[in-house]
């Protein structure tokens, strides 16, 4: 696979190089993300047969595309309709943490979306260059205290089996989200 | 692209939102809902029903709304929600702090003449 996507210096910073898609087949097992919310997934050792990479700028605009694209990896991953949409759900919000927080609202920024189709699921993992999130901002709120804004990452943990929060210079702040297909 | 329109019916304003609510949407919904609470509007029904997507961003601008009418003891209702977006507030646990109904009618006929 094409290393363009791994740095934050080969993004020219402008948000003028629009929407980059690439995807392609990866030979090696996908490494599934550290850190549970407790749900288990139903089968085991998840293996990653096909990546699908976007580059988006941190505009709001695009957003909606962001949504149908992982809707539609959703489908393909064979996702009941609720679980497609809970999990679009959860990537839309991420995104909009990262316009809001890492970037506080520059709309030129990198956003790097690499999302694994696995075969039992689906894990993505979201990329950006901005500042990090401090522990207490990751943590969903009180939800009994009834006011606008702090529900994106409740919902977020309310909805993917999997969400792990990594950040380190060389690579940013990392974003990883997973879920599986529900076995009934 | 997101519409927003208000027309009144009966003793409210009736706001009909049609499209996605996100964080790119969002202050176009606000700019409404709070433009009518300015003017202390009594009773605000919000129509969803041609909403398919709407996000915490859209979700915390109705919590605004909900919040300002009550500091005049004005109603905000919603009604007409798509099953996807009745799952938010659901997760949200806010299914219990609106008052949701099904249709206009419905909604309307909550409302003291």
């Amino acid at each position: 696979m094409p290393d363009v996507f791994s740095k934050a210096s080969r993004f020219d910073g402008t948000g003028r190089s629009g929407i980059t898609i690439f995807m392609g087949e990866k030979k090696k097992q996908g490494r599934s993300a550290k850190q549970t919310r407790g749900k288990q997934p139903q089968r085991q050792a998840p293996k990653s047969t096909e990546t699908i990479e976007f580059r988006v700028p941190s505009d709001p605009k695009v957003l909606k595309i962001v949504r149908l694209s992982v809707s539609w990896l959703c489908e393909l991953a064979g996702f009941s309709e609720e679980d497609r949409n809970s999990t679009t759900l959860a990537v839309d919000e991420a995104c909009s943490n990262i316009i809001r927080h890492a970037y506080q609202g520059d709309i030129h920024q990198p956003i790097i979306i690499t999302c694994k189709l696995l075969d039992n699921g689906i894990e993505i993992t979201l990329q950006d260059f901005g500042r990090s999130v401090r522990e207490e901002e990751i943590k969903p709120r009180d939800l009994d205290e009834v006011r606008p804004g702090g529900l994106g990452v409740h919902l977020i943990r309310s909805v993917m089996d999997v969400v792990h929060y990594e950040s380190n210079e060389e690579e940013g702040n990392k974003l990883t989200l997973a879920k599986y297909v529900r076995v009934n | 692209m997101l519409e927003v329109s208000t027309h009144p019916v009966g003793n409210a304003v009736v706001v009909k939102i049609t499209g996605d609510v996100d964080l790119y949407s969002s202050p176009e919904v606000r700019k409404t809902i709070i433009g009518l609470t300015k003017n202390k509007e009594k009773n605000i029904l919000i129509d969803l029903s041609q909403v398919a997507y709407m996000d915490s961003s859209g979700v915390a601008t109705l919590v605004e709304g909900l919040q300002q009418v009550g500091r005049y003891k004005g109603t905000l209702k919603l009604f007409g929600l798509d099953a996807a977006v009745r799952e938010v507030f659901e997760l949200s646990r806010l299914d219990k702090v609106f008052e949701i109904y099904t249709t206009e009618a419905e909604a309307l006929e909550t409302i003291a003449k």
